[in-house]
């Protein structure tokens, strides 16, 4: 969304968000395919959130990716950098041609993403349990400067087992960073397991509001709801806040759904094609 | 002679910093008093951020903040600004060229008797691994002050290891530190002493001492650890043997870069002094340096065996017929 436009309606919005999500979903695939490397089950839990994001609620220009009234999106789970590269190619900070160099030798498009390479990247990320407290300096400050610009971070679920987060959420809600939104992309698994027979998360959102943020739990994959939530932030004045996006690993390609090994399993040309076919829009 | 603790320096440069240009900021992990901010606290209360006791959110709101525009001085005791955050040290703001300023207070074996924990002797082997990070080591007020202002000049990562230890004036008031670049504080022919931080007014004492020995020492001051000046250490190296002097362990410090540049340009024969990569035992900062060799009688014994030995080899190779 360009700056200064005026919101339309979430509901027409949420129409070109899935026309989006999709085309995120196949480039993903395919450059995890080509790449033979990557975390398609990650890239598509988290395409929804992505597409509601770039279509409808950030205040960003492409044209100018360090605009300093832009707001600051931060991927914190790194390692779905497909899915995050494949949005920023939608939303125009580069060719889409760039893609498929996607994790090449001498390639801008490292498995990983880094700010210094690619245009719309704000963090460098990968380790995880870095995002939350780069997201909590930046909102910090836009309150020292009296900016108002907003800061946005996405991270896993199976993450928030990293101390640094909990240490980002106190502080955060220490400094009443009202300009700050954490969405964690609840997928409920990990890279071995769920996170629920790993270290359990829940009650997750009873978790963020016992540390001073207000939450809220949506659908995540439903971007009239995403795009109507994150339009609603900060939930509470004075309070940062946390969307928990209840998503499926895997989501749009029924082979992938829920499953644990497609947190970084490759797909062959065959399971490629079928995957394509699922998702569908190949003629768009 | 009269000695100094740099924090005064360091915290009356950055108010003086932070007053001419409101993009600076610092940031505390519960470590206002302890890293002499209080003043800083007082004239700036919105620009002094306190993320409590927790390291790796602090060196991450540092690249945040600097994200949006201001210039953070991240300040903690070194031992945990460097070893609890040493992967934000090297992501956050090495790897993601952020405009952090790291400030390891209280470096090397400042916190004594409080033992290894608190010690800080391998800051420097851990931060110069790390690509874009600019390290300094400071000797005295004159130096702090200066390498804080290129600190704030220069748009990127640095590393700032300053003591809380005492040390006399070694810099005219009006020195100005250079990145990059090692003043000769004394020249000699026999032996150059390669010393930073705390090490460097004990350096120039045993030089001092080697010099009623009869024994030419140079002295230098490598406190831009990275980048290193490699022409002085070449010219170091040419002119005859080497004794570096840190307060840091001897695996990986600034003996071990200075070596890396020697026996990559000019092999000469050399000496590392510093922590001889064990634990320290119990004991005052005074005591371990004793203990270790690190005053200016060990220094001097360390440096006139070195001397000998260099004369002895010499004489093997190219014996006086």
């Amino acid at each position: 969304m360009p700056p200064d436009s005026v919101p339309t309606d979430a509901a027409a919005e949420s129409v070109s968000a899935a026309k989006m999500a999709r085309r995120i979903r196949r480039s993903a695939l395919q450059m995890v395919h080509a790449a033979r490397l990557g975390h398609p089950g990650g890239d598509l839990s988290a395409a929804d959130i992505l597409a509601a994001l770039y279509t409808a609620v950030l205040r960003i220009d492409p044209r100018n990716p360090r605009m300093p009234d832009r707001d600051r999106f931060i991927l914190s789970k790194g390692h779905c950098s497909a899915a995050l590269y494949s949005t920023l190619a939608e939303a125009g900070y580069f060719p889409r041609e760039w893609l498929r160099e996607y994790m090449k030798p001498l390639s801008l498009l490292n498995g990983h993403p880094d700010r210094n390479k690619v245009a719309g990247v704000e963090a460098n990320t990968g380790p995880l349990g870095h995002g939350l407290p780069i997201g909590a300096g930046a909102a910090k400050a836009a309150k020292i400067t009296g900016a108002s610009w907003r800061t946005f971070v996405l991270t896993g679920d199976g993450e928030l087992q990293e101390g640094s987060n909990w240490e980002a959420a106190m502080a955060a809600a220490q400094f009443g960073l009202d300009n700050l939104t954490v969405i964690v992309d609840r997928n409920r698994l990990q890279q071995g397991d769920e996170t629920e027979r790993t270290v359990g998360l829940e009650p997750l959102a009873e978790r963020w509001r016992a540390f001073g943020w207000a939450a809220r739990e949506v659908d995540g994959h439903d971007l009239e709801v995403l795009i109507r939530t994150l339009r609603a932030v900060p939930f509470e004045p004075g309070k940062p806040s946390c969307v928990i996006a209840r998503t499926h690993k895997g989501r749009g390609v029924s082979f992938m759904e829920d499953r644990v090994e497609w947190h970084h399993r490759v797909p062959t040309a065959e399971e490629l094609s079928q995957a394509l076919k699922e998702l569908g829009g190949g003629d768009e | 002679m009269s000695l100094h603790d740099c924090r005064k320096a360091f915290s009356e440069t950055l108010v003086a910093l932070a007053e001419a240009d409101p993009r600076i900021v610092a940031v505390a992990n519960d470590s206002i008093g302890s890293s002499n901010l209080k003043e800083f606290k007082k004239r700036f209360p919105e620009r002094m951020v306190n993320v409590g006791i927790a390291e790796q959110n602090m060196v991450g709101v540092g690249a945040g903040l600097a994200n949006g525009g201001l210039i953070p001085f991240v300040c903690g005791a070194s031992c945990f600004l460097t070893g609890r955050a040493l992967e934000q040290v090297k992501v956050d703001c090495g790897y993601s060229r952020s405009n952090v300023k790291l400030c390891g207070m209280s470096s090397g074996v400042a916190y004594g008797e409080l033992g290894p924990t608190h010690h800080s002797i391998e800051d420097l082997a851990w931060t110069r691994a790390i690509a874009n990070l600019t390290v300094v080591v400071p000797a005295d007020p004159a130096e702090t002050s200066s390498a804080l202002r290129a600190a704030a000049a220069y748009e990127g990562p640095v590393f700032l290891r300053l003591s809380r230890m005492p040390v006399p004036d070694i810099h005219p008031a009006d020195y100005r530190f250079e990145f990059g670049r090692a003043p000769w504080l004394r020249r000699g022919s026999d032996v150059t002493l390669i010393a930073n931080g705390t090490m460097v007014a004990r350096a120039l004492e045993a030089a001092a001492l080697l010099e009623a020995d009869g024994i030419k020492a140079a002295v230098v001051n490598m406190s831009s650890v990275r980048p290193l000046d490699r022409e002085a250490i070449l010219e170091a190296a040419v002119a005859g043997p080497i004794l570096t002097v840190e307060e840091h362990t001897v695996v990986g410090g600034l003996g071990g870069a200075v070596a890396e540049v020697v026996v990559q340009s000019h092999p000469a024969r050399m000496r590392l002094l510093g922590f001889p990569g064990e634990f320290a035992p119990t004991g005052s900062p005074e005591f371990l340096f004793e203990h270790f060799g690190l005053n200016p009688e060990g220094i001097r014994r360390a440096a006139a065996q070195l001397v000998e030995e260099s004369a002895r080899v010499a004489h093997e190779t190219h014996p006086v017929r």
